[in-house]
């Protein structure tokens, strides 16, 4: 931990003090005050085509600018993927590009058929209303067997893809212990066996501020001002959908408030730009209503998936099967990656001393509302079907929960046999973690005073672990860029591709810079917002890959920065013994004699009289290794069976992500991860309405993310390995805490209960369903 | 729609702005105002992002329409620091405390802590996420959003419950 | 913005009648907390109101009258109400019911009166007004009118007030509160910013042993198209002691009641919760008169 000096430091966020000022500007902030606003036209079906749109009435509404179509000539005709990943040059590699700004297809509920534009959202929303449409309707493909059973009889959702099958994978590994194939495993007589089904929501990232951009054009280009993850790939998306050069689009993306991996995808921000071209490129504001991010934007893919596996008396697993379906709705956006990511962690996390593994992956189109990115993407769902079958066994054999899941538990050293690129388990700290766990939560006193309880209201504590790699390293490109200029006082202006979106990212990249330069992190000022016209490119926000990919480049370019430093101060003082060291802001000489200060070093190459430059370094990096992160969530909690309620009494939850880089934004990430994932144990599912394909609960009243009367003190820990791959020991954390919260407060209500629930969210509904079902009601 | 003069008393100046009437406090706060705090989240009440003191009165201006404004005294966060930049007590603890995260949903919190402060009450933690349960966040679990509270409201009007009742520190 | 086409600020209650009767399109909008939400939805396209959120002198805080009937106006909030003096001493299962609706900056724009003429079944305080057998005051074009609760809702989401009526004052007489004590439960899938799946209010008198009941109502919100009571549950305990009736409650409500399937909860789970609800509302009311009867 005392390796440094500015890592590892508590420090404030360098944002709150704009934050709670008022200060702080996200998108709608920025909007200049002459602007239009745009509304949607959004199909009222959820399958079938449009015939006509009559706009006639809604050009008449006061107030109206324009009515567009998706009839409209002008409208580009080449599709596009929104998926926020890297562009591959190989067209093998990228994305499914499935979507069109508008469309006369309807593939799902919402679809987007034309566009308002006006004056004031008055005059949008009764233009909105005045547009008369015609549909022709096909039978509605919303499950997972009605859309792979697709009727001959209609238009496939996709042409390309007249089954709706995505992808499909199956993977096996290697059979060992003398069988020949896993399905003898399975079936050995001499083992223990289950199958289990389970399932888990569409959960909605329910960020606090909506989805928003304007777009305005400057000369001949097009402008976006966007609440994005990732403004890069925006800009390149908006680009390829406007079939425009993409040096002739540019995005800003200031704060935002929130993403979650909702604006991992591009969702309108094609549309607004277009809408503007259209407009003759005045300033357009494109504002969704809560109600419309809700359902048409993204949301974690609802999953199924049927799991089998044989363990032995020892509490050893001997293989695990697992077949899982994703429902990936009308449009593919990120595909096949967040199934493949429930498959693969379902299989990394208990890889310990397994013999053999099948998994088998389908990722379908449906006329469901489209999914997409949420924070850990894919994992929790395969972290609640690895932790349910690990939960069932050790209540079924008796085990303790934490002994029977540490022996199975990924070893050191484990590497992933189909990821293509290096993916290892290269530090753990698991037994630590849960060590610390039980501790703190009272694992061993609780587990004895919760057993035969009677009556109406019983306790329960549970467990669950989860492990989670880092970024994207080895399957697709991670890459990163960094911009440092030295000021003439000595400090240095940081400028990372890398965005923040209120995970704390610019404080520590902050303490990154500072920590290798050799400065105070008060001297570093980060710039947040990223503008493509200037801004070096990254990815952006997702993965939690940015404290290790994008700290890779920052560590690297801090490095290029110090020795410019380095070197101007040895050209301005070349008498002492080289060579220099910069601690503190100081100059050292080998001796370790203080030769000069950084900002004297600074002003002189500013304005040096024959030698003058600024001092600055941009560099970038290919990230190829990939590690793990890992750690175990425990809970207590009380059930009123007759009522069907959960309380949450305290949630411990332990993280070995490496190095900690801010112990107390690395804590904030934590609190606010078990808050989603106990939302997804508990109360958040979108649902769809079978009649139509439409959300019916698309507001924050129905959709029921946790209030602060719904969750308990959270504790939030530590054990710190030294990852050698991350830039500072470091590994991932952004995503983890939203994990395995979930599976462990259904770990705990079987402790209590001595019920089995299978189907995420565990809402009142579900838990009567089968309190009922086991005689307790 | 007719548009009409407002007249009340926005961070300690009197104001007169013109509004639409089918305008909602959010609206002229941000739009006509220039007050960036005041967040629109949902529209209806049920995120607290657009939370202003009215008359001393946490209030979503959501469903506030502006006509009623009328001679009112309204406060946001552009208000509450000191004219010397020192930040308010809520504030300095959101920010002590590591509360804000995103920070969308701050200002409105900030600002319904700020009528617990003024108070003259104390609280224990339950009553604390009971007068902060009107604004949805979705960064940070609560945890150190109600730390802060607790620290402003005790540092203002003295402690209650048990002293330890915070976060666990687990180094 | 909303589409608002007509606006007028009441300047007293006949000011608002006679705006309302001159524009028969128009809504009453107080707290806002409901009509806003509406207007937003586009549920009346464009929209004509007569505000009476202003009418503070007439229509806003709660008093006692010679006779001690409870007056609350209608355009008191609901933290208001439950903040209330004299609510809290007389009437405070009441004060609960209004701690309940939203969040805290709910409670400081929603109102007790628009709570009744939403005539919204799942309101919080309806079901422990119809408990309390409130009597609804109406103002219009000829004078004022007296509607007891049981005489309000006209099915789901309609009332008896006339679009050019405004309700006035909210009555509850002496005989109607004195000697019982209350609970309301909610049943919501959170702890806060929630609409009740159920809801349940028990007002009990007991005898001098604290424990025999001497008079009970049971009032629901949810559990049919109205805020309604059950007499049967009503009946089986009236006698009784209130271990004795407690166990049977819950059953006896179900003749009365029939909650119906939806998305948001099952006929069988509501059910449940009527049942549940029924005998622990009753067991907590009594515990304030007195009562050591347990629900476990």
């Amino acid at each position: 931990m005392s390796k440094f000096k500015e890592v590892g430091r508590p420090l404030a966020r360098v944002d709150a003090k704009d934050k709670v000022t008022g200060r702080a500007k996200y998108c709608y902030d920025l909007l200049p005050q002459d602007h239009l606003v745009a509304k949607m036209v959004l199909a009222t079906i959820g399958n079938g085509k449009v015939l006509s749109i009559d706009t006639s009435e809604a050009e008449r509404v006061p107030g109206v600018v324009g009515v567009f179509t998706c009839f409209d000539p002008e409208l580009p005709k080449t599709p596009f993927g929104t998926a926020g990943h890297p562009w591959s040059c190989d067209p093998g590699h990228q994305d499914i590009q499935d979507r069109w700004i508008l469309t006369d297809r309807v593939r799902q509920y919402g679809d987007v058929i034309a566009a308002v534009v006006a004056e004031d959202t008055v005059a949008a929303d009764r233009a909105v209303r005045a547009v008369k449409v015609e549909y022709e309707e096909y039978p509605l493909e919303l499950t997972r067997h009605e859309a792979v059973d697709h009727p001959e009889d209609y238009p496939p959702l996709h042409e390309a893809r007249p089954n709706n099958i995505i992808a499909h994978v199956d993977n096996r590994t290697e059979v060992a212990g003398g069988y020949d194939t896993i399905e003898e495993i399975l079936e050995d007589p001499s083992l223990h066996h289950t199958h289990v089904e389970v399932t888990t929501p569409r959960q909605s990232q329910a960020h606090i501020e909506l989805c928003l951009s304007y777009a305005y054009a400057e000369g001949d280009r097009i402008t976006v001002v966007s609440s994005t993850q990732l403004p890069h790939i925006c800009r390149r998306i908006v680009a390829q959908a406007l079939e425009r050069p993409w040096g002739d689009i540019r995005v800003i993306k200031p704060y935002i408030g929130g993403g979650f991996g909702n604006k991992q995808d591009i969702l309108y921000e094609p549309l607004n730009a277009w809408l503007c071209e259209k407009v003759g490129g005045r300033c357009v504001l494109l504002e969704l209503t809560r109600e419309e991010v809700f359902a048409y934007t993204r949301s974690r893919q609802p999953k199924e998936c049927h799991l089998d596996a044989a363990w032995d008396d020892d509490m050893n697993l001997k293989a695990r099967k697992l077949e899982g379906w994703s429902n990936q709705g009308a449009y593919a956006a990120h595909g096949h990656a967040l199934m493949a990511n429930t498959a693969n962690s379902f299989r990394q996390e208990y890889s310990g001393v397994e013999l053999a593994h099948h998994g088998i992956a389908t990722t379908f189109y449906s006329n469901e509302t489209t999914a997409g990115a949420m924070r850990a993407y894919g994992v929790p769902e395969g972290n609640w079907a690895a932790e349910v079958l690990m939960s069932d066994i050790a209540h079924d054999m008796g085990w303790d929960g934490c002994d029977f899941r540490l022996k199975n538990f990924m070893k050191l050293g484990y590497r992933d046999p189909f990821w293509p690129g290096p993916l290892c388990c290269y530090s753990r700290g698991i037994e630590e973690c849960v060590a610390k766990g039980k501790e703190l939560i009272g694992w061993d006193e609780k587990q004895k005073a919760y057993k035969d309880q009677t009556g109406p209201i019983r306790h329960g504590v549970g467990v669950a672990l989860f492990s989670y790699k880092t970024s994207v390293a080895g399957l697709s490109l991670e890459t990163s860029n960094v911009r440092m200029n030295l000021a003439q006082d000595g400090s240095v202006m940081l400028q990372m591709g890398a965005t923040e979106i209120g995970q704390g990212a610019d404080t520590v990249f902050s303490q990154m810079a500072a920590e290798t330069i050799g400065i105070p992190t008060e001297m570093v000022h980060i710039v947040s917002q990223q503008d493509t016209d200037v801004t070096p490119y990254d990815s952006g926000a997702y993965a939690s890959r940015q404290s290790y990919v994008a700290g890779t480049a920052c560590k690297k370019v801090a490095e290029e920065l110090r020795q410019e430093i380095l070197d101007y101060a040895h050209f301005l003082f070349p008498k002492q013994q080289m060579p220099y060291d910069l601690r503190d802001g100081v100059i050292y000489d080998i001796a370790g004699n203080a030769v000069t200060t950084i900002g004297e070093v600074a002003i002189q190459a500013y304005y040096h009289p024959t030698n003058a430059k600024q001092i600055q370094a941009q560099d970038g990096i290919n990230v190829q290794e990939n590690t793990f992160a890992m750690g175990a969530c425990f809970v207590d909690l009380t059930v009123d069976i007759p009522m069907a309620t959960v309380t949450l009494n305290n949630i411990v939850e332990i993280h070995d992500s490496g190095t900690v880089l801010n112990p107390k934004t690395a804590e904030q990430q934590v609190h606010g991860g078990i808050g989603q994932s106990a939302g997804m144990a508990l109360s958040e599912e979108l649902l769809t309405n079978p009649k139509d394909g439409s959300i019916r609960n698309n507001n924050l009243l129905d959709y029921k993310i946790p209030t602060a009367m719904d969750l308990p003190d959270l504790t939030a820990g530590f054990v710190e390995t030294y990852d050698p791959t991350g830039p500072y020991g470091n590994k991932a954390l952004g995503e983890c805490p939203c994990i395995p919260a979930a599976p462990a407060i259904r770990d705990a209500i079987l402790n209590a209960t001595g019920v089995k629930f299978y189907d995420a969210p565990m809402t009142p509904q579900r838990l009567f369903e089968g309190f009922k079902k086991e005689g307790l009601i | 729609m007719e548009m009409r003069i407002l007249s009340c008393t926005v961070n300690g100046k009197p104001v007169q702005v013109g509004y639409d009437v089918r305008e909602c406090l959010l609206d002229t706060l941000h739009d006509r105002l220039g007050l960036t705090s005041v967040k629109r989240g949902c529209e209806v009440g049920e995120c607290g992002a657009c939370t202003v003191l009215i008359d001393g009165v946490a209030t979503d201006t959501c469903l506030y329409l502006t006509a009623w404004a009328e001679g009112k005294t309204i406060e946001t966060v552009e208000g509450l620091q000191a004219p010397d930049g020192t930040l308010d007590v809520v504030q300095q603890a959101f920010v002590d405390e590591f509360a804000v995260q995103c920070g969308f949903c701050i200002p409105g919190l900030i600002m319904s802590a700020e009528e617990m402060v003024r108070s003259g009450k104390t609280f224990t933690r339950d009553e604390i996420r009971k007068c902060l349960s009107g604004h949805l966040c979705r960064c940070t679990g609560y945890q150190n959003i109600v730390n802060a509270v607790e620290k402003a409201t005790n540092l203002v009007n003295g402690m209650v419950g048990e002293e330890a009742s915070g976060t666990e520190e687990v180094a | 913005m909303y589409d608002i086409v007509y606006y007028h600020e009441a300047e007293s209650v006949q000011d608002a009648v006679r705006a309302l009767t001159e524009h028969p399109e128009a809504r009453v909008i107080a707290g806002g907390t409901d009509v806003l939400v509406q207007i937003r939805e586009g549920r009346f396209g464009p929209c004509e109101l007569v505000s009476i959120h202003e009418l503070r002198d007439e229509l806003w805080g709660v008093t006692l009258d010679e006779d001690e009937t409870i007056c609350i106006g209608p355009i008191t909030w609901f933290h208001a109400v439950n903040t209330d003096p004299i609510c809290q001493e007389r009437i405070p299962v009441l004060c609960d019911a209004c701690d309940t609706p939203g969040g805290p900056q709910l409670r400081v724009s929603g109102t007790v009166g628009g709570n009744l003429c939403n005539g919204i079944t799942s309101a919080d305080t309806a079901s422990t007004f119809f408990a309390f057998g409130a009597e609804l005051v109406l103002e219009g074009p000829n004078g004022r009118r007296v509607v007891p609760i049981e005489k309000w809702y006209a099915g789901p989401g309609k009332t008896v007030r006339e679009q050019n009526e405004v309700l006035v004052q909210i009555r509850i007489p002496k005989s109607h509160y004195e000697g019982f004590t209350g609970e309301y439960i909610k049943y919501g899938k959170r702890r806060a910013l929630e609409i009740a799946t159920m809801g349940c209010c028990c007002l009990v008198k007991l005898a001098d042993d604290h424990e025999t009941i001497e008079d009970v109502r049971f009032a629901y919100g949810v559990a049919g198209p109205n805020p309604c009571r059950s007499e049967a549950a009503e009946n089986i305990a009236r006698g009784k002691t209130v271990a004795e009736a407690a166990p049977l409650v819950g059953e006896a409500a179900l003749e009365d009641l029939h909650p119906r399937d939806s998305w948001r909860a099952s006929k069988d789970f509501r059910e449940q919760l009527i049942k549940e609800m029924t005998k622990r509302a009753l067991v907590e009311a009594a515990a304030k008169g007195g009562s050591t009867a347990s629900w476990k």
